[in-house]
């Protein structure tokens, strides 16, 4: 219970760091960061191979995908910077204290609902479900990624 | 619900309530279209992190890791075009400022 408070409490910390940093490249290696710290919470809770894709997809693929979204637009000038820096500071600088303000109402005032929880079946093979369960799953993911690969098309399609 | 778990619950829920608020505060203060898309990864982690516990609760986590990856497969499909979007964007603005996007029709 105790290293799961301390997963929470890294997550949170790399989660209001990845949005108070000014830098975008820090901001994407703070969601990378808070990716893993995520992978090691689902692992806790008894989702290893939810974790194993959190882990190598979202710590691995996405801030790759930012990071070239990045590389690809420019970079601020030395004279925008610091007028950017403060304009950021200004709108961000709240953050924090509703955090901070949030957890403590949510601390104080939470009230565990009362429900029932289901009782728990036999164990079951996460390959099974994804392959007997849930197929049809897989045929969406299959439109999905179709789509998402002719949408990038269409996006980059050069003008004649 | 066994005080264990009840216990468990709750301050996971803290959590997630803080990641969310965490997420939804970066999409609406920011005017960088590429820390919007981080802002709507944690609001993905969030919710992530949400279905994960409710399958460990219940004793079905097969269930909530099937469910969990074809989230992981939509969110990457979404960040891919959202990238897109961006990089379009700025080829036609010279910014990702959404302010900025005059160019639109309508």
């Amino acid at each position: 219970m105790l290293i799961n408070l301390i997963l929470l409490f890294v997550l949170l910390s790399a989660a209001v760091w990845t949005v108070m940093t000014t830098r975008l490249i820090r901001s994407i290696v703070g969601l990378a960061f808070t990716s893993a710290v995520l992978a090691a919470v689902i692992y806790r809770l008894n989702s290893p191979l939810a974790a194993v894709f959190e882990l190598s997809v979202c710590a691995g693929l996405i801030p790759v995908i930012f990071i070239t979204t990045v590389s690809f637009t420019h970079r601020i000038s030395k004279e925008e910077l610091p007028v950017a820096r403060k304009e950021r500071l200004v709108r961000f600088r709240y953050l924090p204290f509703i955090i901070i303000a949030a957890g403590l109402v949510l601390s104080w005032c939470f009230k565990i609902p009362q429900f029932n929880l289901p009782a728990a079946g036999p164990k079951e093979d996460v390959r099974n479900i994804i392959w007997y369960l849930r197929h049809l799953d897989l045929l969406g993911q299959i439109v999905i990624l179709l789509a998402g690969a002719f949408g990038v098309v269409v996006l980059f399609k050069e003008d004649k | 619900m066994s005080p264990d778990l009840a216990g468990l619950f709750s301050y996971f829920m803290i959590f997630i309530i803080l990641l969310f608020i965490c997420g939804a505060y970066c999409i609406a203060a920011t005017f960088n279209m590429v820390r919007a898309m981080i802002g709507l990864e944690l609001l993905i982690k969030a919710a992530t992190l949400l279905i994960i516990l409710a399958g460990y609760l219940c004793g079905r986590s097969a269930l909530a890791q099937a469910i969990v990856i074809t989230l992981i497969v939509i969110e990457i499909v979404v960040m891919v075009v959202a990238g897109g979007i961006i990089l379009w964007a700025f080829r036609h603005n010279e910014s990702i400022d959404p302010r900025k996007l005059s160019n639109l029709k309508g």
